[in-house]
């Protein structure tokens, strides 16, 4: 028995002239946040709307528990919960309203319940306003409430932090986490804040220009060439000049930043560096490791970094 | 699906447009009958007698509530579509635009039973506003000035007893009812294909308008079309006033506005069931 729970085979979008998604594998396994990565334009919300059946795909097909989107259709979708972009309402009904008609398609769900889940998300109070007059955080809050009601087992979200304050996005990241980790809910999750993923992803798949560049874990890659060290020492103009005559560092990027120098460096050699650099008789205040998903998405889609197979 | 009906009853009827149009008419008809009531009734008698008085003695209340009625249902049925496209135009557009399908269509609902609910609500919304009317001019009408029988000059002159009208005009609303639920089903058809809720009203106008011209004008090309344009059949409520009855012409163009209504509605499910939501 396989612990896929959504694999997109060969999933292609052409629009005319141009190829939106160009036969993109992803796997998500379940229980995990799966992290879905992309520039503006990437074709990531293309993808997103083809799982969920939005949008049809020119070729290929997307299971979904085992279950063709192409055989099954609509039914496929039993288990998912999804917000796609910007959450949108009946805005001239009530948070109330808009739950129960949005919430019970498939299955009529009680006042009570709602309630529960609006009390979740912090809109209890403004239940029975009209949604028209939430702000677009409240909006987005509802669009969670909306989804934690169906309580599927795979939650689908694009960008579901997007007009949040500090305090709601970290609320947000909380959430999913603990659905994660509590309920074995899996998720998938597209965002342009791409510490957000890095923060919580356990996996995840890097697009550009429709065609999937890289993809496994957040660990495996993060750790997948050179990435930078800020060194924080009391001379960095004489540090510059003393690294660039180890022969080690001599090919390697290095600049002075302010008050720091940033080296590119394999994370595995930071200790001979500090080594190398209290030898010498400069005080070493800080070596902080700086490779971050942002650096490596960024080095990946300017293309200094080389794309992996899936 | 009676959730789903039920749900789209609640979406359609709690936002204020559904009403513009039982505004405008709660305004508009009343306004015309005191105008009646207070002198306009006069032009009208001078024009029924000066076609009539050389030919028959005129006595009695002709100018009653039937009449007037009659004469509304006439003169109303051009403009009623124009109310009827607010909503209907808005059905599909009117959630492409807000962004709403991202979240009704990503249920396990099939898209098929969405259209079917959408088309059924709008279909309640054009007959509840077609009864509306009815009522409202005839009741008003009959209550400004009073009963009778029915004059129709319509292939001649016909005096029908008032007895039968409550019958004949329950049946021409019926058939007018049917007649706004082809401009309807058009312009739900004309929803499916856009994310403007004003486009389906101009679209469905124009084609209204087009059609009357192309049917008002006796060139043999244009009549040679007529048969295949739904407004030449929106005048089959008339039909029933005809004596006699010709329940044969009357089944046909019942039949031939079904067709439509059913043509209309089915090439939107297709339509939307392929459709990319890309709103």
């Amino acid at each position: 028995m396989t612990d896929i729970i959504l694999r997109a085979i060969n999933l292609t979008k052409r629009y005319k002239n141009r190829l939106a998604v160009d036969h993109l594998n992803i796997e998500v396994r379940q229980g995990e946040i799966f992290g879905f990565l992309g520039p503006n334009g990437a074709g990531k919300s293309t993808t997103i709307r083809m799982i969920l059946r939005l949008i049809f795909p020119t070729g290929g097909d997307v299971e979904i528990f085992g279950a063709s989107l192409k055989e099954a259709g609509h039914r496929a979708l039993a288990n998912v919960g999804a917000v796609v972009e910007k959450p949108a309402f009946y805005g001239h009904l009530s948070a109330m309203r808009n739950m129960e008609i949005l919430g019970g398609l498939q299955k009529p769900v009680g006042r009570r319940r709602i309630m529960e889940y609006l009390e979740r998300v912090g809109l209890a109070e403004r239940a029975f306003d009209p949604v028209k007059t939430y702000s677009h955080g409240m909006n987005q809050r509802l669009g969670l409430a909306l989804i934690l009601l169906k309580e599927p087992p795979l939650i689908i979200l694009d960008e579901p932090t997007t007009g949040l304050d500090p305090q709601g996005m970290k609320e947000v990241r909380e959430l999913i986490l603990e659905l994660s980790r509590e309920r074995g809910v899996t998720v998938l999750l597209s965002s342009h804040l791409l510490y957000e993923v890095e923060m919580i992803a356990t996996r995840m798949a890097i697009i550009h220009h429709g065609r999937l560049r890289v993809g496994g874990s957040v660990h495996d890659l993060l750790k997948q060439g050179p990435s930078e060290v800020l060194i924080k020492t009391d001379r960095p103009a004489e540090a510059l000049q003393f690294l660039k005559t180890i022969d080690t560092y001599s090919s390697a990027r290095i600049q002075v930043d302010g008050g720091s120098i940033n080296i590119e460096l394999d994370q595995e050699r930071i200790p001979e560096l500090n080594r190398q650099l209290v030898s010498a008789g400069f005080n070493v205040g800080a070596l902080v490791p700086q490779r971050t998903l942002e650096t490596y998405f960024l080095n990946l889609i300017e293309g200094r970094e080389g794309a992996d197979n899936p | 699906m009676i959730r789903l009906i039920w749900f789209e009853l609640i979406k359609t009827f709690t936002r204020w447009r559904t009403y513009i149009g039982f505004i405008a008419f709660g305004i508009i008809v009343p306004l015309v009958v005191t105008g009646l009531k207070l002198g306009g009734q006069d032009s009208f008698k001078r024009h029924l007698f000066s076609l009539l008085q050389n030919d028959f003695i005129i006595g009695g209340n002709v100018l009653n509530g039937w009449f007037f009625g009659f004469f509304f249902m006439g003169a109303l049925w051009v403009h009623v579509p124009v109310v009827l496209t607010i909503v209907a135009g808005d059905q599909i557009a009117g959630e492409g635009n807000a962004g709403t399908f991202r979240f009704l269509l990503t249920h396990s609902v099939s898209r098929t039973r969405i259209i079917t609910a959408k088309f059924i609500v709008t279909l309640i919304y054009t007959a509840v506003m077609v009864l509306f009317i009815g009522g409202l001019t005839i009741g008003l009408s009959l209550c400004a000035f009073g009963g009778g029988d029915l004059l129709v000059v319509r292939k001649g002159i016909l005096v029908i007893q008032e007895a039968r009208l409550p019958y004949l005009f329950l049946l021409a609303y019926g058939l007018a009812t049917l007649s706004m639920f082809v401009v309807s089903s058009l312009c739900f058809l004309f929803s499916a294909f856009t994310d403007n809720p004003i486009g389906p009203i101009i679209a469905t106008m124009a084609v209204i308008i087009v059609s009357i011209i192309i049917i008002s004008l006796p060139f043999d090309l244009f009549q040679a079309v007529r048969p295949y344009l739904f407004v030449n059949y929106f005048d089959a409520w008339q039909k029933v006033f005809d004596d006699p009855v010709p329940w044969d012409i009357i089944s046909m163009n019942i039949a031939i506005l079904a067709g439509f209504m059913i043509t209309f509605f089915l090439a939107a499910v297709v339509y939307f069931s392929r459709k990319d939501i890309l709103s």
